[in-house]
């Protein structure tokens, strides 16, 4: 299996580091945009507030599976370094994201969603590290598509391009994960 | 006259359906966009879709429903998931499936098509999948 362009030694981790911590600060900066200024419309109580909320509550419904879904994968046995490293960030994005939305649906007046007791994933058929990895792929393909429905349904723009931010990140793990096993990291120039 | 306007009715209305066949193997890559809530064999964020065709919306044992979803009285054929795939909070209002759709037909009915096979195979015959936390 090819891995990532960047091993423990490789000189490019530095550069990695940067980014994610780019990536964080970006994401720290949509967390206050989503959360400062809707005091109001929290207050309206309106369709369009009930709906939003809905969507995000969906949303963090999948973030929290995501994060159980990579602990699984984390404590399995099957990855390695840095592959089981990587899966760990890519957790704690998902952490980060399911922060956030958390946070917004009780702002806006709305009950957060709590992760499962239990969660169901097909542990059978995860027998190798290519296998948690495709696994892990198919989540953050179909994370990305969610987000995509999920888009053009907010009454509040500022949230569509908070989720649209998220949905760009789960776009990065799809393409590092489809590059992890071999496969073309981006497929096509479109996603659905 | 009539006999042969019969006959052409008929082999219209044979090869109609053959023209718009729906292409199951591209309706399970349409369902690769469903699986960050769905899954086959089990519940997850959406409930399992083994056995979704035929059955009725909101019955699955244990998932827990919108009410929207609950009280919606559909049972789910090509008819009623070619509406609610096309657009979902249209159709079920309240719905938590807080997707805009697949907007393309062709794809409704290679998805709907793929549902309704792999709910007939073996992975659906044999159960429940393992479970893990």
């Amino acid at each position: 299996m090819s891995f990532f362009a960047f091993s423990s030694d490789d000189p490019s981790r530095p550069a990695r580091r940067t980014f994610l911590g780019q990536s964080g600060l970006v994401l720290t900066g949509t967390a206050i945009a989503l959360l400062a200024g809707k005091e109001a419309l929290a207050k309206t109580g309106g369709g369009a507030t009930e709906n939003d909320v809905r969507i995000l509550n969906t949303a963090l419904g999948a973030e929290l599976e995501a994060i159980a879904a990579y602990q699984v994968g984390a404590e399995s046995g099957l990855l390695h370094k840095p592959v089981l490293d990587l899966a760990v960030s890519f957790q704690g994005h998902h952490k980060e994201h399911a922060d956030v939305l958390a946070k917004t649906i009780a702002k806006l007046g709305g009950k957060p969603v709590v992760a499962k007791a239990k969660y169901t994933f097909p542990v059978d058929k995860l027998k190798s590290q290519e296998d948690v990895l495709r696994f892990a792929a198919s989540l953050e393909k179909g994370a990305v598509s969610a987000y995509l429905g999920a888009v053009p349904l907010f009454g509040d723009r500022d949230l569509a391009k908070a989720a649209a931010s998220i949905l760009g990140d789960e776009a990065m793990h799809w393409a590092v994960l489809r590059n992890a096993v071999g496969e073309a990291p981006v497929p096509s120039a479109f996603v659905s | 006259m009539r006999a042969a306007s019969a006959v052409a009715a008929a082999a219209l209305a044979l090869a109609a359906p053959c023209a718009r066949a729906a292409d199951v193997k591209n309706g399970e890559e349409v369902y690769s966009r469903c699986l960050a809530c769905h899954a086959l064999e089990s519940d997850r964020v959406g409930p399992r879709h083994c056995g979704v065709v035929g059955r009725r919306a909101g019955s699955v044992p244990g998932f827990e429903y919108s009410k929207a979803m609950k009280a919606s009285k559909l049972v789910w054929n090509a008819k009623t998931l070619e509406r609610f795939l096309a657009d979902p909070m249209k159709a079920v209002p309240g719905t938590t499936m807080t997707y805009a759709g697949v907007k393309d037909a062709k794809e409704r009915a290679d998805l709907i098509a793929w549902l309704d096979a792999a709910g007939r195979s073996a992975a659906c015959a044999s159960g429940p999948a393992s479970s893990r936390r």
